[in-house]
């Protein structure tokens, strides 16, 4: 045991990537960004917009005669909530907007008179979904049959289009700023330059941030989803091959790119205006919290070229449709192509002095 | 002229420019194998740029260096775990404590010392568990000089290792290079303390304008260039610090 502690204290690949682990436990800010604040944004937003179920259609039942059997009738709908009012009652819920139509059985010859106003849409949806509910009380049947399917269930509501999207938004964020920031700041406080002072492999140095990269995505990925899953019920009908792919795929490409960016510039802040500059437009239109087809079709053939884009298609394809790998060729193909142009860049413009 | 050991330092004609400012300009220098050597010099005077050249970090605009009769372009690899170096500023990681540090820079060298031993000779034993943010100037710059020891180097590069550190941290400083040299190790340092260059090199060199202007042992230089008609008559029995020294102690305040 204390042999394998000494060859790990003296394998500069384990001693870098623990240097990037410790210093990235280290930093409240940082875990905050990469592990808390997807799951905060997804909790508030998931809360805001989660579906309440379908809005109830008010009705008013003037009073005497069959009142209370008309009330029993029109209530069969579940949707419906009735209330029995004296006629002058009734008149003024509905002049308030209280209710939505008034129901009156009380004439002589059994028809049932409804009063409602004809340019309110939901009365005239409660005329409709009243006088159904009495025709059928009556005996009609229904001679074309028909199905409903519902919106509510799970896969097809906000929250599942928004957490693969915050998953995408996350492993962007982590790669930009984990790497590309870090990486500046190293630059910029002549740390890289004394680290190159020693025999240290630069390979070996890339090869810690990979590691580290992939120990933080294993932590990052599986937390969140199961956040999602246990707390909203998101779905996650996807291989586990194949979502795991996918995050590998659109981690390394951000990873790269931050590796790109801080390659050459010697002020963190300048970095940090890059990352900003880069990341703004596909935190807007790569679908992270609406999609993108909602921009002009014009600007589609740019958006879908952006990696953020690529990467939220792939993820909602894999997380919630259960994609299977392979039908996820384009974006994984993308994300590939954007990964190799960002690696081949930075390896000719990378400045380890 | 052939030597049994090669020189642990030949440069010749070294020019460096920057644009249109020449840093250095036609620098020819050699540093024996186990020698202690000081560039002195003002700021700007090409100190730094010099011995970043030496220690690879730099490439020259033109002429030669030759460390252990080698090159950089050659045998940069071999070089690297010879070399021990401490630049002028460097900020290691913050939230990384000493053990840690010198554990990292361990793993870097192939051959090297016990990372403990390495924070008791730069007396940092009892701050071995704490961060690098929370240790004093010259608890940072022990550190430093602990990463460049680290890997058992034979040539000790130190660029201005005591700036801005109190009497004690100094003295500690001295006592560590000389410990050093006596395992047969060779330093090169920056100071612009003339009285860390007279008591810790063998040989000084003085630098202005790129150049170098003059080079020798401290006595020689001072036989050479010191009139003795500008030196103040009465013979000193010591020097202020000498004083700060006797009435402050010697052991450290951190």
């Amino acid at each position: 045991m204390s042999d394998l502690n000494a060859r790990l204290a003296r394998s500069p690949v384990i001693q870098l990537a623990l240097m990037r682990l410790r210093l990235f436990l280290r930093e409240p800010g940082g875990l905050f960004w990469t592990f808390g604040f997807p799951i905060i944004v997804s909790f508030i937003l998931g809360l805001a917009f989660r579906n309440k179920g379908p809005e109830p259609i008010f009705v008013a039942v003037v009073g005497g005669g069959h009142a209370d059997e008309l009330k029993r009738t029109i209530e069969q709908d579940p949707t419906v909530r009735v209330t029995v009012y004296s006629r002058d009652e009734a008149r003024e819920a509905l002049r308030l907007g209280r209710v939505s139509i008034v129901a009156d059985e009380s004439g002589s010859n059994g028809t049932v008179s409804y009063r409602f106003d004809d340019s309110r849409p939901e009365s005239r949806l409660a005329r409709l979904v009243v006088d159904n509910a009495l025709q059928r009380a009556a005996g009609r049947s229904d001679p074309k049959g028909t199905e409903d399917s519902k919106l509510t269930e799970p896969g097809a509501r906000y929250i599942d289009f928004l957490v693969p999207g915050l998953l995408g938004l996350g492993l962007m964020s982590t790669g930009l700023w984990g790497i590309g920031f870090s990486l500046s700041e190293m630059r910029t406080r002549k740390l890289l330059k004394r680290l190159v002072a020693t025999p240290m492999r630069k390979s070996d140095f890339l090869f810690s941030f990979l590691v580290v990269r992939l120990f933080i995505l294993l932590i990052e990925v599986p937390s969140f989803l199961a956040f999602a899953h246990l707390v909203f019920d998101v779905p996650i009908r996807g291989s586990l091959f194949a979502i795991s792919a996918v995050a590998f795929m659109g981690a390394m490409t951000f990873a790269t790119l931050g590796l790109l960016i801080a390659s050459r510039t010697e002020s963190s802040h300048v970095v940090s205006g890059i990352i900003n500059v880069i990341s703004f437009p596909m935190y807007l239109c790569s679908g992270v919290f609406f999609s993108y087809e909602r921009f002009p079709a014009f600007l589609h053939p740019f958006i879908r070229v952006f990696p953020l884009t690529m990467l939220i298609q792939a993820l909602r394809s894999s997380i919630i449709d259960g994609a299977a790998l392979g039908s996820l060729l384009v974006p994984l193909f993308t994300l590939f192509a954007w990964w190799a142009a960002c690696f081949g860049l930075a390896l000719k413009l990378f400045r380890w002095r | 002229m052939i030597e049994s050991t090669p020189a642990a330092v030949v440069c010749r004609g070294l020019k460096k420019s920057f644009g249109d400012v020449c840093a250095v300009d036609g620098l020819d220098l050699t540093i024996h194998a186990g020698e202690c050597f000081g560039l002195l010099g003002p700021n700007g005077a090409g100190k730094t740029t010099t011995i970043e050249i030496l220690e690879g970090l730099t490439d020259e605009s033109a002429g030669e260096v030759q460390l252990f009769g080698m090159t950089w372009k050659t045998d940069a690899a071999r070089l690297r775990e010879r070399l021990g170096i401490s630049l002028q500023e460097t900020h290691l990681p913050e939230r990384l404590t000493v053990r840690e540090t010198v554990r990292l820079f361990r793993s870097l060298f192939r051959k090297g010392r016990d990372v403990e031993e390495t924070i008791e000779l730069v007396a940092l034993g009892e701050k071995a568990s704490a961060r690098y943010e929370t240790l004093s100037g010259g608890q940072k710059q022990r550190l430093a000089v602990a990463c460049a020891l680290v890997g058992s180097p034979d040539l000790l590069f130190l660029d201005e290792p005591t700036t801005g550190l109190d009497p004690q941290s100094r003295r500690l400083l001295w006592e560590v290079i000389r410990t050093f040299r006596r395992g047969g190790g060779t330093v090169v340092l920056t100071t612009h303390y003339m009285d860390e260059a007279e008591e810790l090199c063998d040989r000084i060199g003085i630098v202005d304008h790129g150049k170098l202007i003059a080079i020798g042992t401290p006595e020689d230089l001072i036989r050479a260039h010191v009139d003795p008609a500008n030196v103040r008559p009465a013979e000193r029995l010591g020097t202020l610090e000498d004083v700060f020294m006797t009435l402050t102690g010697r052991h450290l305040r951190e």
